[in-house]
């Protein structure tokens, strides 16, 4: 069983449910990124959604487009956040980790190459935004063979079919994405997310994480109450923002707000 | 050209899920899928329904202008010494471009789904003024993104927008130009999809725009076919045509697939010149990759990461090219070559001085490469080459060029 499949096990017998931070890896500096993951653990995040700077990230918002760029001033290539990983792992063999980006770099990296580089460097999981199903047969077979988890995003607009078709494709986790826009854009209203997953639920068992919108410990509290996952991204991306001229302050102010965010949850 | 292969079926593509080969297809997130699926099968519908068939060759006639001339440059042709030139003149269009056959028939898609609000990204600017004419004159709301950059160099454009009752979002992110309004054009999509047609610009994107741009476009190259045969009595034996996104080009190609004698020239963006590295000339010096949902020649670095480009024309300033090129180019039908910065100036001035037509800078680059072409081949061969955009939005760049305030 995959390290994401042991996790959701995990917290699924402990009656609690997965908080997953996202950050871009190599934002502001890469010497900041390992530090912040593990930090990130000890205020109690499950699995970790680390960014793959892209310079052209369509379907994000301006904070992480700006975390994006900033990563990028330090040219963060994508074997470079497979090193952040390797080093992470060296403390950590239990939190998965997740990349997330778009499919560029690892296109021309090979599916082959990075691949097996990233099952070398501990990686768990990859979700691909601009990689549909419809597209992914060989990358699906070559992350398989490694064992590594391919996670699919669900949106609002997504029908039925589709949903049956991504969820015989992912693994790991499933996305719900649950606002129409990029990342870091309007609240979300659980209410609506809660029936959406309740349908969903009808096509699989695979466990459901809910991201876009979560602003803080009461919606991840709120959201918690409906997903098997919670997703925080540009919350934490903002913060960071705010103390690109204070490193030292990065670990510890982004984690206080995962660890409000799971005191909320566990409450 | 390789002989082995089969130029019918080449004509036939995309396939099904939107593929040239290995190239085209769907890469977008998923918010997007369902507008895509919804597009794709609104078109496939109306391009079969006489009466969209109908009011979209209608409006080509009466409110474009169509046909658009066929002319035999011969002042340019004897200068040059070699083949006769001839001319597509696209820039006789209403609004000045090829740009306008395809937000008509994009504009009447948006009409026929009860969308209100259409958005587009920009370049050069010819693309966003023909979606702002066409949203006028449909009363439809209009957004357009566009570089800051490119805000800047094609003011003119930005104004005429304007008095068309759109508003000019200037894009400060990334590199500032045409990619980056692409992004930020996709990203107002996911988020207003419900209500919103994009008007994209150019044969690419994810499936089916590259598809739908194409047909809208191939309006050039049928009347071209027509024309040659009718003025000179053959098909001619080359095409040319600059290549940005590539959509004039495809237009002018595409009818012409299945003649296998007839030669394919798409030109690129040399910028300072290839060797460089400041140029916009993915067929000719990058490699396949992925952005705005389609695997296509792309201009990255080693990492995967878009570099940034350069040309003198706003409208072929682009690390993308539509998918349907990089297939002709693999399989050979069509080959592609480049003019600088210099040569497409040079080009610009010759017509202007020679036939009396000014050019667009980004159809200067096609003039520049069928006058080098011309003088290799013999004085009864002929060559089409797709006049695709007037010069007078340039005009402040080129008296730049010159040190002239204007």
């Amino acid at each position: 069983m995959s390290r994401i499949s042991t996790s959701f096990e995990k917290l699924k017998a402990e009656g609690r449910k997965a908080l997953i931070p996202y950050v871009t890896a190599g934002d502001p500096a890469p010497s900041v990124t390992v530090g912040l993951l593990h930090g990130l653990v000890e205020a109690g995040a499950d699995i970790i959604e680390l960014g793959v700077p892209f310079s052209d990230p369509m379907a994000d918002g301006p904070v992480i487009q700006l975390a994006c760029e900033r990563a990028l001033q330090h040219n963060t290539r994508l074997l470079d956040v497979l090193d952040m990983v390797a080093e992470f792992r060296k403390k950590d063999k239990v939190t998965p980790i997740v990349l997330m980006g778009y499919l560029n770099p690892i296109e021309i990296l090979g599916y082959k190459r990075f691949a097996d580089e990233a099952k070398k460097a501990g990686v768990d999981g990859v979700l691909t935004v601009d990689l549909p199903p419809e597209e992914s047969d060989e990358f699906n077979l070559i992350m398989r063979a490694h064992g590594i988890d391919t996670i699919y995003l669900i949106a609002p607009t997504t029908e039925d079919e589709r949903i049956k078709y991504i969820c015989e494709n992912g693994s790991g986790y499933l996305y719900y994405v649950s606002v129409k826009g990029v990342t870091g854009s309007a609240s979300l209203n659980v209410q609506e997310v809660a029936d959406k997953l309740e349908h969903i639920r009808k096509y699989t068992d695979i466990p459901l994480g809910v991201g876009f919108g979560i602003k803080d410990a009461e919606s991840a509290r709120a959201v918690s109450t409906v997903a098997d996952g919670v997703i925080v991204g540009s919350v934490l991306v903002n913060k960071i923002a705010d103390l690109v001229k204070d490193h030292e302050q990065i670990a510890p102010q982004v984690s206080a707000i995962i660890k409000d965010m799971r005191i909320a949850m566990d409450s | 050209m390789p002989t082995n292969i089969d130029l019918k079926a080449l004509a036939q593509l995309p396939d099904s899920k939107g593929h040239f080969g290995p190239y085209g297809g769907r890469f977008v997130s998923e918010t997007l899928m369902a507008a895509l699926k919804q597009l794709e099968e609104t078109y496939e519908k109306l391009w079969r329904d006489p009466a969209f068939q109908e009011e979209f060759d209608r409006d080509l006639a009466h409110y474009v202008g169509r046909p658009s001339p066929l002319y035999h440059a011969s002042h340019l042709s004897d200068k040059v010494g070699g083949a006769q030139i001839y001319l597509k003149r696209e820039d006789l269009n209403h609004t000045g471009a090829h740009k306008i056959n395809n937000t008509i028939g994009q504009a009447l898609l948006a009409k026929f789904t009860g969308k209100p609000r259409v958005i587009a990204e920009t370049g050069a600017g010819q693309h966003g003024v023909a979606t702002a004419t066409v949203a006028a004159r449909l009363g439809l709301e209009c957004q357009v993104y566009m570089g800051a950059e490119d805000v800047q160099r094609q003011s003119l454009n930005v104004y005429r927008m304007k008095l068309l009752g759109a508003e000019v979002i200037a894009v400060e992110s990334g590199t500032r130009t045409l990619k980056d309004a692409m992004n930020e054009a996709m990203r107002d999509w996911v988020t207003n999809v419900d209500d919103t047609f994009y008007i994209i610009g150019t044969a690419a994107g994810p499936h089916p725009y590259p598809k739908l741009v194409r047909d809208f476009q191939c309006v050039i190259g049928r009347e071209a076919r027509q024309q040659c045969l009718d003025q000179i009595g053959r098909l001619p034996d080359a095409l040319v045509a600059c290549v940005g996104g590539g959509s004039n080009a495809i237009g002018l190609f595409h009818p012409f697939i299945e003649d296998a004698d007839v030669k394919m020239f798409g030109v690129e963006a040399g910028g300072y010149g290839i060797q460089t590295g400041q140029h916009a000339a993915p067929l000719s010096a990058g490699s396949p990759g992925i952005l705005h949902g389609n695997r296509t020649y792309l201009m990255s670095d080693d990492a995967g990461q878009i570099i940034g480009t350069h040309s003198v024309s706003a409208g072929l300033d682009y690390p993308g090219v539509g998918p349907e090129h990089s297939y002709l180019k693999d399989t050979g039908r069509a080959v592609y070559v480049d003019a600088t910065d210099d040569e497409a100036m040079d080009a610009f001035r010759a017509l202007t001085r020679i036939e009396g037509i000014m050019p667009a800078i980004e159809s200067s680059h096609a003039v520049a490469y069928a006058m080098k072409l011309a003088k290799e081949m013999d004085k009864d061969q002929t060559i089409v080459v797709n006049l695709s955009g007037r010069g007078d939005k340039d005009i402040h760049t080129v008296a730049q060029i010159d040190g002239i305030n204007i």
